[in-house]
């Protein structure tokens, strides 16, 4: 094309969040947000006084009677199925019916005038509870076999036999506890009734075809009746996959009954009370080992809390076992999974999915093994990372074929200088005794694809109009992850126009049908790749249409920044457009990509569950109070493989916030129930996630400037959305490390997650009187 | 006295009325003037999505102070007489981001967009009060704005940069004519609001306070709303009578007499801030981990003192630095020491129609060792896991006198009068601090909630009284919540 304008190059480039001139200005639309329609009815919901009871009577005149109330909803006035269950299992009502499985749990919901009448009338029922014992522990969960779902093995080689002939042996348990998302907006759902009983459900979702199908479900409508819109969430994280549903539900619920349009917005209390978390976990490890520190086998059991009911916690456990392993190829190896069903909320997924409570437990059996050979728990970890072409399977049977971590890991060794404040650190220690530090580096390899593998289908529909400018909708949920800008990237590139001619809008299942949650950081992956083809169908409809009316071969056709070379003649894009439109050529287009290669074999437990493996690595130094078990992370310095990333803008902000929160969850974030099983931190005056001044005062991130996706994902680019969260394990490793240096040189790590001053003074009060 | 609450929105006058007294300045935003820009992300005053700002005129020179408070928890006729300025009024006439906006853009700042509008208005606060600048001033001026995708790194960075660049915006423009309109919204009397049966009073005199407090004994005091906001928020309260004492001159005053400072019931933390750091320097630090930079602006010593809570985090310091509270009504008034008024888990020795006045902390004396020391889970914008605060006066290496007060080992803040005996009169050294921390040991019996379990609370509470030790004599001590250099 000589003479032609040069390429536009749009992907790769740090382009600006689609809304972000919308969020500074606070013109960006959140559901609360929409101009409320006529005769709007706000809505809320009444909460259980008991983990576990029967409801032997329930008066709600008082509510009925209260100001402003126009309808009180129970399990009564469902005219469909009581469940939210996102596998259909029946054990997630909608509204508890007789009985109470949690503290907290939805009983009925009010809908009033005005929102603060209906939230004072749903405390106003009397309740006639008959208590049941509660299973508030995981000890008394394991003791009844009280499960979920059945417990999972997976093993290769024989673990018990090499933990007894190895040289070396260690065992120790770690329990880390669960998180809040606590994503900014909280959950809320609008629900305006159409006509003949077609329902409308705006709803902060990251799975807008799941709350179609429910709603359609609990109102006996064909699912083709509901359409579901999400235009942005203000955060999901995993919070908003399954437990947006009930909301949603409930809205639609009272805007059936009622004929008039409902909105549901949950209080911050309610919120944190009432959703699910991320899985507290139990982990327990048996290791055995030579010398150099190299595992030669790992018994593993994991025990979570699932929860009343079995959410996604099947698949989330699934995880978890997936990730045991993380970087490291552990030849025998035995992994246990547990999923307890407890009285208590029930917890989803989060972020992660399992994966960052697997990997925890690795990384703890790797710090032990150094402290109880005195080495570097670095060395330790290099003697035990998947090889390049040995000792590359994976306990599942996967073949790691692009292991670039040894890479990542001598990068980020050498531009952090590990090695010489790790002495640093050591003769710091010996120095002080108010103050101990810890410095660690730990490596994340996280697997990328729904192991649920259906799930990996993405949807696009693309139209072009005839003054050229172009409009994208596609499956994916926008919840700041900057899914709705990769997507325009790509289609700008693609049809070589301006970004700006490419628009985006809401996501609604009436446009791209029968769509998985955006989640497992699959999104862009599928998405954009959806929205990729569309734009290929459509740019090959263009060219014959340049083609045919230029008079030239297909092949003398070519996009370039706005233009279309035909042979000799130039055409905008836009008239180009006009001139198809004119031919009666279709300018409207889906785009369908199913993610290639994955299979899962459930009951051998082999398979290749993911595509491809993203990869990252962080050192973190901290510093702990001896006396007060306060403590401070110093210095962070992070690499992570975006492969060739879409946008570093975008995916430096994702592997930043992703680390800050994976700190929260193993620092401060700490979930608290009393003994009645009802929890007591659930606003943010009792639950913290970090604060501004919790980013590391010296905080180095660096994207991986080699990576490039072996697999052929849409521009060789990697999911960036969960796996940077699990870099902060450095920040644990390194706090275990500063409490044991309290107790001299070879204390083993000893400390919980997450490690608050509490904690961390008790641990190092414990290993001394040891 | 028409009943209606005058301010100025942006850079024009507003009047709000007919709406009942306790309406929140958000839900006024959002349900009234279709201001959505400003957000819910707690309604309680603890993650900052809310945050807008108001104007104030600063004495008589004519300057505006600009302050960042959280709106969930400010009631309507707070803002009477004041500017609010919220995120939909930055944008220049010719729809240009303004310089706060434009950085946080550059930089990346948003993502999912919610909690965003709340860091611009804190941002624009931190720009509009020329302090100084650096990461630790960034940090103190954001740690009341939670942001759960970015983790904050852009919006330190953006913060940077809208340091660097400082310059007048369209509100230093039109400060001439916004004084005017502010003057003029000030002016006269502070009306009554009645709706709905709920009166708002907002005496301008502590003399029209005490008559009001007499004739409504079941009126709620209400200083900044920090605390009382959330009763209607959180607990949904409807409080008939309200009386408001930040408008009450007596109660709005500072000043040092007779070796006293005396700190009226309605200033705020950032008005005392400086006073009290001058004083005791330990206290500044404190002040800086109160709650958080909106929370400082609306609310008081005196609410923090009057509400009674057994985790406050001024009374422990006030106590140990030998601080009382003076007490009055229309029958006259009383002074008693601050841990008199402390009677029990959520009862104080106030009587009903009375009010805090004032809190008179003595000026420390030549030589007087004093620290006070807040264990949290998070260091900023947290409450006490355990708060605890030493005031030592040595004389030849004897403890001549000593006052210990905690905060969070029992349901009032309480002095440690038994571990203050084991030293009494000891030589100050490292074995008579470990006895006396056994004493503490047998003094408090705590409890184990969401903050802290008994035994951490015990040991954490001895430990402190070796960190003091140290810090009295020059040992190893860093405070971790400070950045680290």
């Amino acid at each position: 094309m000589t003479g032609a304008r040069p390429a536009l190059t749009t992907v790769h480039q740090p382009l600006p969040h689609d809304s972000a001139r919308l969020h500074v200005t606070g013109e960006a639309r959140f559901i609360d947000d929409l101009p409320e329609p006529r005769g709007l009815l706000h809505l809320a919901v009444a909460r259980s006084g008991h983990a576990h009871a029967r409801m032997r009577k329930i008066n709600l005149a008082p509510v009925r009677a209260a100001a402003g109330v126009v309808r009180v909803l129970t399990a009564a006035d469902i005219p469909g199925a009581n469940d939210i269950s996102p596998k259909g299992l029946g054990d997630d009502p909608v509204f508890a019916d007789g009985l109470v499985r949690f503290y907290g749990q939805a009983l009925f919901a009010v809908a009033a005038a005005d929102r603060d009448s209906a939230r004072r009338a749903a405390r106003l029922a009397e309740v006639d509870y008959e208590p049941l014992p509660a299973v508030l522990s995981l000890e008394q969960a394991v003791a009844r076999e009280e499960y979920v779902a059945p417990p999972l093995l997976l093993e290769r080689g024989d673990a018990a036999r090499a933990i007894a002939q190895s040289e070396h042996k260690i065992k120790g348990r770690l329990c880390s506890g669960g998180q809040d998302h606590f994503y900014l907006e909280g959950q809320i759902a609008l629900a305006v009734p159409g006509e003949d009983g077609a329902m409308l459900v705006c709803s902060s979702t990251q799975h807008p075809a799941e709350v179609q199908r429910l709603v359609a479900q609990a109102l006996g409508l064909a699912d083709g009746a509901v359409t579901v819109e999400v235009r942005r969430m203000g955060g999901g994280f995993g919070g908003k996959e399954t437990q947006a549903a009930q909301w949603a539900v409930i809205a639609a619920l009272a805007a059936r009954a009622c004929n008039a349009p409902a909105k549901l917005r949950l209080d911050r209390d309610d919120d944190m009370v009432m959703t699910g978390k991320r899985h507290p976990f139990v982990s327990d490890y048996e290791a055995g080992f030579d010398g150099n520190g190299r595992v030669q086998g790992l018994a593993l059991t994991f025990t979570a809390d699932c929860g009343f009911s079995a959410d996604l916690s099947g698949a989330v456990n699934d995880r978890a076992v997936l990730h045991a392993d993380n970087a490291y190829y552990l030849e025998n190896v035995s992994i246990r999974s547990l999923r307890c069903r407890t009285n208590t909320v029930s917890n989803t997924a989060f972020r992660g999915f399992g994966a960052p409570q697997g990997m925890l437990a690795v990384e703890r059996v790797m710090e032990h093994i150094a402290s109880h050979l005195g080495l570097d728990a670095l060395a330790v970890r290099r003697k035990n990372l998947y090889g390049i072409r040995k000792r590359n399977t994976t306990p599942f049977g996967m073949t790691v074929t692009d292991n670039i971590l040894p890479r990542i890991i001598s990068r980020l060794a050498t531009t952090a200088s590990y090695k010489k404040r790790r002495v640093a650190v050591i003769n710091f220690n010996r120095a002080h005794t108010a103050r101990k530090k810890g410095i660690a580096l730990a490596p994340v390899k996280f697997g990328v694809a729904f192991t649920t593998s259906f799930m990996n289908q993405g949807g696009a529909l693309l139209q072009v109009y005839t003054d050229g400018s172009v409009h994208v909708n596609h499956g994916g949920a926008e919840m700041g992850q900057g899914l709705f800008i990769k997507v325009a990237q790509v289609v700008a590139e693609e049809l070589q126009v301006d970004i700006s001619r490419v628009h985006l809008s809401a996501t609604r299942t009436d446009k791209v049908p029968n769509t998985p949650a955006t989640a497992a950081s699959s999104g862009a992956d599928l998405n954009c790749m959806a929205a990729l083809i569309a734009a290929r169908k459509i740019k090959q409809r263009l060219t014959a249409v340049a083609a045919h009316s230029c008079g030239v071969a297909e092949s003398a056709v070519a996009f370039h920044n706005g233009e279309v070379a035909a042979g000799k003649t130039r055409l905008s894009f836009a008239a180009l457009a006009r001139r198809a439109w004119l031919a009666r050529v279709p300018l409207s287009a889906t785009g369908f990509y199913r993610t290639p290669k994955i299979h899962w074999d459930a009951k051998q437990k082999r398979g290749r569950p993911f595509l491809y493996f993203a990869y990252g690595a962080a050192v973190a130094e901290v510093v702990v109070d001896t006396r007060s078990g306060e403590s401070k992370v110093e210095r962070v310095d992070l690499l992570h493989d975006a492969g060739r990333s879409l946008n570093p803008a975008v995916d430096r902000g994702q592997i930043e916030g992703g680390f800050v929160q994976g700190m929260g969850w193993l620092t401060t974030e700490e979930l608290w129930w009393d003994a009645a099983g009802r929890l007591q931190t659930h606003a943010p005056s009792t639950y913290k996630i970090p604060a501004c001044a919790d980013l590391p005062a010296d905080f180095r991130v660096e994207i991986f400037a080699a990576g490039r996706n072996r697999e052929p994902t849409v521009h060789r680019s990697k999911a960036v959305g969960e796996p940077p969260l699990m870099l902060a394990i450095a920040v644990f490793n390194a706090l275990a490390q500063a409490a044991a240096a309290a107790h001299g040189k070879h204390a083993p790590p000893a400390v919980d997650a997450p490690a608050t001053p509490e904690r961390l003074l008790l641990a190092m009060q414990k290993t001394a009187a040891a | 006295m028409d009943g209606a609450v005058r301010f100025v929105l942006g850079l024009d006058a507003h009047e709000a009325r007919g709406l009942p007294p306790t309406t929140t300045v958000l839900a006024y935003l959002r349900d009234h003037c279709r201001r959505v820009g400003t957000k819910e992300g707690c309604a309680e005053g603890d993650c900052g999505a809310c945050t807008v700002v108001l104007g104030e005129v600063d004495g008589d020179g004519g300057a505006i102070r600009y302050r960042a408070v959280n709106s969930c928890i400010q009631f309507l006729p707070q803002l009477h007489g004041k500017q609010l300025i919220t995120v939909e009024d930055l944008r220049g006439a010719d729809g240009a981001l303004h310089p706060v906006q434009q950085a946080m853009v550059e930089e990346h700042a948003s993502q999912c967009g919610f909690c965003t509008p709340g860091f611009v208005m804190s941002l624009f606060a931190l720009l509009h009060d020329a302090g100084a600048g650096g990461r630790a001033a960034v940090d103190d001026a954001l740690a009341g704005n939670l942001c759960r995708c970015t983790g904050y790194a852009p919006i330190i960075r953006a913060a940077q940069k809208i340091l660097a660049r400082r310059g007048a915006d369209k509100f230093d423009a039109a400060r001439k004519t916004t004084v005017k309109k502010l003057r003029a919204a000030n002016d006269g009397e502070t009306p009554t609001i009645r709706c709905n049966g709920q009166s708002y009073f907002a005496p301008r005199t502590l003399r029209g306070l005490l008559q009001l407090r007499a004739r409504h004994a079941d009126a709620v005091l209400v200083a900044g709303a920090t605390d009382a906001g959330l009763w209607v928020t959180k607990q949904l309260r409807r409080f008939g009578a309200v009386l408001d004492t930040g408008r009450v001159a007596e109660l709005r005053r500072l000043r040092e007499r007779d070796g006293v400072l005396e700190i009226g019931a309605a200033v705020t933390y950032r008005d005392a801030a400086a006073a009290l750091t001058r004083h005791y320097p330990a206290l500044g630090e404190l002040l800086r981990r109160l709650g958080s930079v909106q929370v400082r602006n609306a609310g008081t010593i005196g609410g923090n003192i009057a509400n009674g809570s057994p985790i406050g985090d001024m009374p422990p310091p006030l106590i140990a630095a030998g601080g009382r509270v003076a007490l009055r009504s229309v029958r006259g008034a009383r002074e008693i020491a601050l841990e008199d008024f402390f009677t029990g888990y959520g009862r104080q020795d106030l009587r009903a129609d009375e009010v805090l006045e004032k809190i008179l902390l003595p000026l420390p004396p030549a030589g007087l060792r004093f620290n006070v020391y807040k264990l949290s889970k998070r260091f900023d914008q947290d409450i006490s896991i355990v708060c605890g605060a030493f005031a030592l006066r040595l004389q030849k290496e004897k403890v001549a006198a000593i006052r210990i007060a905690y905060g969070g080992m029992a349901g009032v803040p309480k002095r440690a009068r038994r571990t203050e005996r084991a030293l009494a009169g000891k030589t100050w050294n490292e074995s008579t601090v470990a006895a006396a921390a056994a004493a503490l040991e047998q003094e408090y019996t705590p409890l184990s909630d969401l903050r802290g379990s008994a035994a951490y609370r015990t040991l954490a509470a001895k430990n402190l009284l070796h960190r003091f030790y140290s810090d009295t004599t020059g040992g190893d001590v860093v405070n971790l919540a400070r950045p680290l250099q």
